[in-house]
């Protein structure tokens, strides 16, 4: 059928160490604007696992950034949790730049058969 | 050991709620005087639904076709549930009234079957049997066992040879007391009351002497039920949940308020779906128009949001006794996933029974099915991902003979433990969530037909395991 099976091995890039922003905000949609579809998460986080698990399943190779490993983690963690207005903040979808939201929006939107088209249009996923 | 919980239906029937403004209504026992047992009036009975089939005779027939009957074995107390204190037999009364948890039936007669403890909680005072007379059941409602005469009365009936007669087929048809919360059997005011007491009668010495000390140990049963109400509302407040068998042990299970409220509430949500699903089965076997089973289609769906409402309340309350499954059958325990059915295998069992589906359907159902198993999948790791987590959380300042014993070490290492379970929490959050979507989207893709087939297979799927977890637990054992 159309989906990727889970013979692809999920890797997904390291942080990218980008410019010294001032606003996390903007830094954040800065970092969500680079790659088709972008995770924040945290390494002890284990409902991210779950998240890159499921993009993994499907054959995507989503940019994670952990937000325990990066020095502006902190700013960036309570910025997402003003713009997600829950905690925890993480984890966080980014797709195509645009916000997708927490594992529930992401699951929902799975289930509702939204997700997979929003992934080829960001070209995270082919046919 | 599974624990049944208190049903709250009739005995037959879906359940019906009875109020206590219909006490005319009420049957009596007729604890019968012996005089002419054919004459008494005719029997009237309470329209405590079924029964009113009951073909019903004078003496109170308290064989198993009859209006009650009881579970000998497992009720669950809830606290709110005024239970009945059964005088079935004179004779055993203090084992029958003694146990406010324990309501089993020592009477022969009244075998098998279910105590409807839910229908004595509105009728106070309900006296079970054939009346004396018509309309002689007023002020049922106030006075509990205010009809304290009666109870005289039908005690004067006692025939103190006669200590086996329990069913009511001789003379005296046994009295069902309804609840004790009401029950004022005044030992003093025996008199005859409103009711036409046609069959009072004269009593001799000697049934005068049984009277009085039935009457006594009426009264010390009921001062015992009290005391064990307030036992359990004490312990309720404690947070024990209460689980009782025929012994009447206490369980363990800390679990408190939330727990009882979300199993009783469960309780309830699937007896009402079961009512839903009939009609929904009716609907369907009577060829009903596209639009009306698109209605009924939709009550059962929007029915489905509330136990998911249900859900989440409960989670909030105690997290490990959604994921502990004991508010389900064994067997629906055993396939359980993270706290709840799983999406894709209720898909499976559906599978076959859609055609015809358009393509257009048959993708939405594949994708349905495949992503689904996705997102179980993404949760099962999620939660393997966790459980190790924990492991290495509990596992990683020294253990074992030589360990420091640091407490600081132990504390923040009790600390990130604790915040590892609350996620526990997000994660059976997440799992309900994925079955509700689930339901949804199924319900999106087909039509009305169709959806309504594929609730009634679901039904019926969920239906076997229930009957299997009940054949299982009665299997004969050596």
């Amino acid at each position: 059928m159309q989906y990727q099976t889970e013979s692809w091995s999920c890797s997904y890039m390291p942080s990218s160490r980008g410019a010294i922003g001032g606003d996390p905000l903007e830094h954040i949609e800065r970092l969500a604007s680079e790659n088709a579809v972008v995770i924040f998460s945290m390494s002890s986080c284990c409902m991210c696992h779950a998240v890159k698990r499921l993009f993994c399943g499907m054959g995507v190779n989503p940019t994670v950034y952990e937000l325990d490993e990066d020095p502006k983690g902190k700013d960036m963690e309570k910025a997402l949790m003003r713009l997600l207005g829950t905690s925890p903040a993480v984890p966080v979808v980014f797709i195509g730049g645009k916000l997708v939201g927490s594992m529930d929006r992401v699951m929902a939107s799975h289930i509702n058969g939204t997700l997979v088209p929003l992934l080829k249009e960001a070209g995270a996923l082919w046919l | 050991m599974w624990v049944p919980i208190i049903h709250f239906n009739g005995i037959a029937s879906p359940s019906h709620h009875h109020h206590l403004a219909r006490g005319t209504q009420f049957p009596m026992a007729c604890v019968h005087c012996g005089i002419d047992e054919n004459s008494r009036n005719q029997t009237r009975f309470a329209d405590l639904g079924e029964l009113e089939q009951q073909p019903f005779h004078n003496h109170v027939d308290l064989s198993p076709s009859s209006m009650f009957s009881l579970k000998s074995n497992n009720i669950t107390v809830a606290s709110n549930i005024t239970v009945a204190s059964n005088n079935l037999h004179y004779n055993t009364l203090s084992s029958s009234i003694g146990c406010a948890t324990d309501i089993v039936a020592t009477t022969g007669a009244a075998a098998g079957g279910c105590l409807d403890t839910g229908q004595f909680m509105f009728q106070k005072g309900t006296t079970i049997g054939s009346s004396l007379g018509s309309g002689h059941i007023e002020n049922w409602g106030e006075s509990g066992i205010g009809d304290n005469s009666q109870q005289t009365d039908t005690s004067t009936d006692v025939d103190t040879d006669d200590k086996n007669q329990v069913n009511g087929v001789r003379r005296g048809a046994p009295i069902v007391t309804g609840s004790m919360e009401q029950s004022k059997i005044k030992t003093g005011d025996q008199k005859a009351g409103s009711e036409s007491r046609s069959c009072k009668k004269e009593s001799t010495e000697e049934e005068s002497n049984v009277v009085s000390a039935y009457v006594q140990q009426l009264e010390n049963s009921r001062l015992r039920l009290a005391q064990l109400e307030q036992e359990l509302q004490r312990a309720r407040q404690q947070g024990i949940f209460i689980a009782t068998g025929v012994s009447g042990d206490i369980g363990h299970s800390v679990a408190g308020n939330g727990v009882l409220a979300f199993d009783l509430d469960y309780v309830h949500w699937v007896d009402e779906h079961q009512r839903l699903i009939n009609d929904l089965r009716s609907a369907v076997n009577s060829s009903m128009g596209d639009n009306e089973l698109r209605h009924l289609v939709d009550g059962v769906m929007a029915h489905y949001e509330e136990v998911f409402q249900l859900k989440s309340i409960g989670t909030k309350a105690d997290v490990f006794h959604m994921l502990s499954g004991m508010w389900k059958t064994p067997v629906e325990r055993c396939f359980m996933w993270l706290g709840g059915f799983r999406s894709s295998e209720l898909l499976k069992v559906i599978g076959n029974h859609l055609e015809p589906l358009t393509d257009q359907q048959l993708m939405g159902i594949c994708n349905l099915q495949q992503s689904s198993q996705q997102a179980e999948d993404a949760l099962s790791q999620g939660m393997e991902a966790l459980q190790q987590s924990l492991v290495d959380t509990l596992s990683a300042s020294s253990l074992g003979p030589t360990s420091s014993g640091n407490v600081a070490d132990y504390m923040g290492q009790m600390a990130l433990a604790m915040g590892k379970l609350a996620t526990l929490e997000n994660f059976i959050h997440q799992a309900d969530l994925l079955r509700q979507q689930t339901l949804q989207q199924m319900h999106r893709i087909l039509t009305a037909r169709q959806a309504a087939r594929a609730l009634l297979v679901i039904n019926d799927y969920t239906s076997r395991l229930r009957a299997l977890s009940s054949l299982w637990l009665a299997r004969p054992r050596e």
